[in-house]
């Protein structure tokens, strides 16, 4: 199998350029992760830089993007992706050293939309019940909540490189969505009003990238849509 | 900016100044550095990965809590079930405490936003777990409130969420180097390394929270993230606190076979069914009453039994098939929707249709640095090889800890599926309101000790990978190499099934690995993400763990929770109901006796464990 990463040392390059590894195909068995073949290339070049931790699909640390597409590598399986990959850093983010890039601005966003819970502060010292919500009501959230901030999405979608100073991105437009469809939540028209704006949410031209790139399966530019209908209708 | 000179090298660091340092981001971490900002204090939370990457984001199955949303249950009996889960090695006061403060917390944490699933009355949805009962052991309790089977991801987001309400202080992407120490040896701050850059930090402060987690590295097939190699302990032992219980390692049942992530046991809770390959559901032999929802240690040995046995599944016969095919379709995608993911993906398997092939996986560490209930972290007096039990303990002026680096000790000698989320919410909250309350009766700034500190000799330790002298020889061995060969050493001598042999062969090859570990060198001398620095440093807290957790148990002669020794096959109260501590730089162990005295239910005497 033939690897190639785009690579980058902030200390050395002035520039990215992509280097060639090789491995055994023997060395991948069928059910092998791409990530267990970037560690295998670690081992042989210990200064190859990424992100990894849970090697499961859930905290969300290693999206990069594999032969064009946005992806976890601890859920992708090498094999499947030809004799040949090429690997570059998440598009659209700063790159800080190889695969490794700088996030700041798509966690900023997400604290913009105020992803927290804002319930009635009535009874919210009152911890002898908790807040009562249907099985219906508690169906709107999947899809939403399950998101684990991998940014495949928003680096993918062409509105946020754009703008992303200004665009939210579709990973803090689901958080937004996530709060304003949830039962408990009273902050709705503010959260609404938020997005309400030319260069926010309405940068959103739904081509659907985010959903595509998605490694949960979840749906962000439906979220948006409903985000948009609801601002529509306030 | 500060600097120490060292030979020709000069570290420099930056200072910081805070009331309280929380190092760790996961659902124990973040419950106290979040409990800490909104009473005001200034909260620096140290974390080496972005904080909803900590693992906690990894539990699936839930949170125990006696709600009664399901069937009736009180607070007495999930004591009960967690005493006896704990094969009565767990300190009655702490487990009365967790207990009582379960369905509080949980609400709490509801209203923090957890999206909890839910039953048609609108309140929070449980389900079943293995070794919890209604009345003392007599029927089944459904007792574990659960958001399908993405808890661990629903409680962490909730708890970011909060902290970034709060305004808490985060630094992301710091590795925690080594605990500081005031010449009277109150812990005063931490040293800690930017990722990004290889700038180190010093963070005075008169309250220092380790919540870094498990330690499952240690073991080769585990279910635990990377990231997971007891930092917190290796800083701890470093300044000379013993670790507690290290012999008690949960393997979780269901593993993926072959590749270790886990199968909630809310697959188990909601009716799967563990089978051989001769198609017997074989739980029935090893826990007549409550089958699949026994003790994870329980169902974990009858898997291996089973499997040694010959009653293997597959060309090498070496796993069990999780059938869930009987279940509805619905109860799969609603309740189980993670773990049908985690089958489609790792194994290309529907559990719709397929069983999913099985075999215990490292999961959980019972033991970890003492702490009385408050999260302060205790060790004995004085303890002598003439009187190796002590009872008398003090605290560690400065020092606290939480969640599974902790050892306060809820879990025992094996702990119930539902109850480590718990553990790290109640204590969580319950150090960092200790914690505050400390903050307003003393004095509220930090400072930098002026009698004097021991950060040179901690820069010291750190200089050496920053050295780039290396010569050839010595880089035959690396880093990677010095870790497999631990993983596979543990696996062999302190797995599910254990004797004097294979431990004691285990605790000699570790010191050869200590060996290799002093010379080893790095190859990689980038300052910016250096992984291979990183997983040195690792390396070395991850060696203190193994070895603590082989020497403790080569020398418990008994089985007792998931310590199951072929050689000595029966628990043995009468000398060894006592916690074990273990000191790594002398390889002493001494030993603490079990608290017995809960404040308001009578306490309970051991009995022998059946399901």
């Amino acid at each position: 199998m033939q690897i190639t990463i785009d690579r980058f040392n902030p200390e050395s390059d002035t520039k990215p350029h992509s280097q060639t590894y090789y491995l055994d195909d023997s060395k991948i068995a069928d059910g092998s992760m791409l990530l267990e073949v970037l560690q295998q290339l670690r081992e042989q070049d210990p200064s190859l830089a990424f992100r990894s931790s849970c090697q499961e699909g859930v905290c969300g640390s290693d999206g990069m993007n594999v032969n064009g597409q946005n992806c976890l590598s601890c859920i992708t399986l090498a094999k499947p992706l030809g004799e040949k990959i090429h690997i570059r850093p998440l598009p659209g983010f700063p790159i800080i050293k190889d695969l490794i890039v700088d996030m700041e601005i798509f966690y900023q966003h997400y604290r913009d939309v105020k992803p927290y819970l804002q319930a009635s502060t009535e009874n919210s010292h009152d911890l002898s019940q908790e807040f009562l919500q249907s099985p219906e009501e508690r169906a709107k959230l999947d899809g939403s909540y399950e998101c684990i901030m991998c940014a495949c999405c928003s680096s993918s979608c062409p509105s946020f490189w754009w703008n992303p100073d200004l665009f939210p991105g579709p990973a803090a437009l689901l958080a937004s969505n996530r709060f304003v469809i949830d039962s408990r939540d009273i902050t709705t028209i503010d959260r609404l009003e938020s997005h309400d704006r030319a260069d926010n949410i309405f940068r959103c031209r739904h081509i659907q990238n985010c959903t595509a790139a998605c490694p949960k399966g979840l749906n962000p530019s439906q979220a948006i849509q409903s985000l948009k209908h609801a601002i529509a209708n306030k | 900016m500060n600097a120490a000179a060292h030979g020709d090298l000069k570290l420099d660091y930056q200072e910081f100044f805070f009331d309280a340092i929380v190092i760790g981001a996961g659902g124990a971490g973040m419950r106290a550095a979040l409990a800490l900002q909104q009473a005001g204090h200034q909260v620096a939370m140290i974390s080496k990965v972005f904080p909803t990457r900590s693992h906690t984001v990894a539990a699936q199955g839930g949170i125990n809590a006696a709600l009664s949303n399901v069937t009736e249950d009180k607070w007495q009996w999930h004591m009960y079930d967690t005493i006896k889960g704990s094969d009565y090695l767990g300190d009655q006061d702490a487990i009365e405490f967790m207990c009582q403060e379960a369905s509080q917390i949980v609400r709490e944490l509801e209203h923090f936003g957890v999206p909890f699933s839910r039953l048609d009355n609108g309140k929070i949805y449980q389900r079943a777990f293995g070794g919890q009962s209604q009345n003392y052991g007599e029927s089944q309790a459904k007792r574990t409130c659960a958001a399908a089977d993405r808890t661990g991801h629903a409680i962490l987001h909730a708890l970011y969420q909060q902290n970034i309400a709060a305004g808490t202080e985060m630094f992301d992407e710091h590795f925690a180097l080594d605990l500081i120490q005031d010449q009277n040896d109150h812990v005063c701050g931490v040293l800690i390394q930017n990722l990004h850059n290889s700038e180190l930090k010093v963070i005075w402060a008169q309250h220092t929270l380790l919540a870094t987690g498990g330690a499952g590295q240690i073991f080769r097939t585990n279910s635990n993230a990377t990231i997971n190699t007891g930092d917190g302990l290796g800083m701890a032992q470093r300044i000379g606190v013993p670790l507690q219980d290290m012999e008690f390692w949960q393997f979780h049942p269901t593993g993926v076979a072959g590749k270790g992530m886990l199968i909630s046991e809310a697959t188990r809770g909601e009716g799967g069914i563990l089978k051989n390959a001769d198609g017997e559901a074989f739980m029935v032999k090893y826990a007549p009453k409550v089958k699949e929802l026994a003790s994870r240690d329980v169902v974990a040995r009858a898997i291996a039994i089973e499997v040694e046995e010959g009653r293997g599944c597959g060309e090498n016969k070496d796993y069990v098939l999780l059938d869930l095919t009987h279940l509805a379709t619905d109860v799969i995608e609603n309740r189980l929707p993670g773990i049908r993911d985690i089958c489609l993906t790792f194994l290309g398997i529907d559990p719709i249709e397929k069983p999913i092939p099985i075999f215990p996986t490292c999961h959980y560490m019972m033991g970890g640095i003492p702490t009385n209930l408050n999260g302060q972290v205790i060790q004995p007096v004085y303890a002598s090889p003439q009187s190796p039990i002590t009872e008398n303990q003090i605290t560690v002026q400065g020092l606290y800890a939480i969640g599974e680096c902790a050892c306060v000790s809820v879990h025992g000698a094996n702990r119930l599926g539902g109850n480590s989320l718990l553990d790290i919410v109640v204590f969580g909250r319950k150090a960092a309101q200790f914690i505050s309350h400390q903050l307003q009766n003393g004095k509220q700034n930090s400072e930098r000790p002026t009698a004097g500190h021991n950060l040179n000799t901690l820069l010291n330790r750190y200089q050496r990978w920053h050295s780039e002298t290396s010569n050839e020889a010595e880089n035959q061995d690396s880093i990677f190499a010095i870790k497999q060969d631990m993983q596979k050493i543990m696996e062999r001598g302190c797995g599910v099934f254990r004797d004097q042999v294979h431990m004691q062969q285990a605790v000699e090859s570790l010191r050869e690995l200590e060996k290799r570990f002093a010379k080893v060198t790095i190859q990689d001398t980038s300052n910016v993400f250096n992984f291979e620095r990183t997983s040195a440093l690792e390396l070395e807290n991850l060696l203190a763990v193994a070895k603590a957790t082989a020497c403790s148990a080569v020398a418990r002669t008994e089985s007792r929770g998931a310590h199951t020794r072929v050689d000595f096959t029966e628990r043995n109260d009468d000398v060894w109901l006592k916690h074990t501590l273990f000191y790594p730089h002398q390889e002493k162990i001494v030993y603490k006796p079990v608290n017995m005295q809960p404040k308001q239910h009578e306490p309970f005497a051991p009995q022998k464990r059946v399901y």
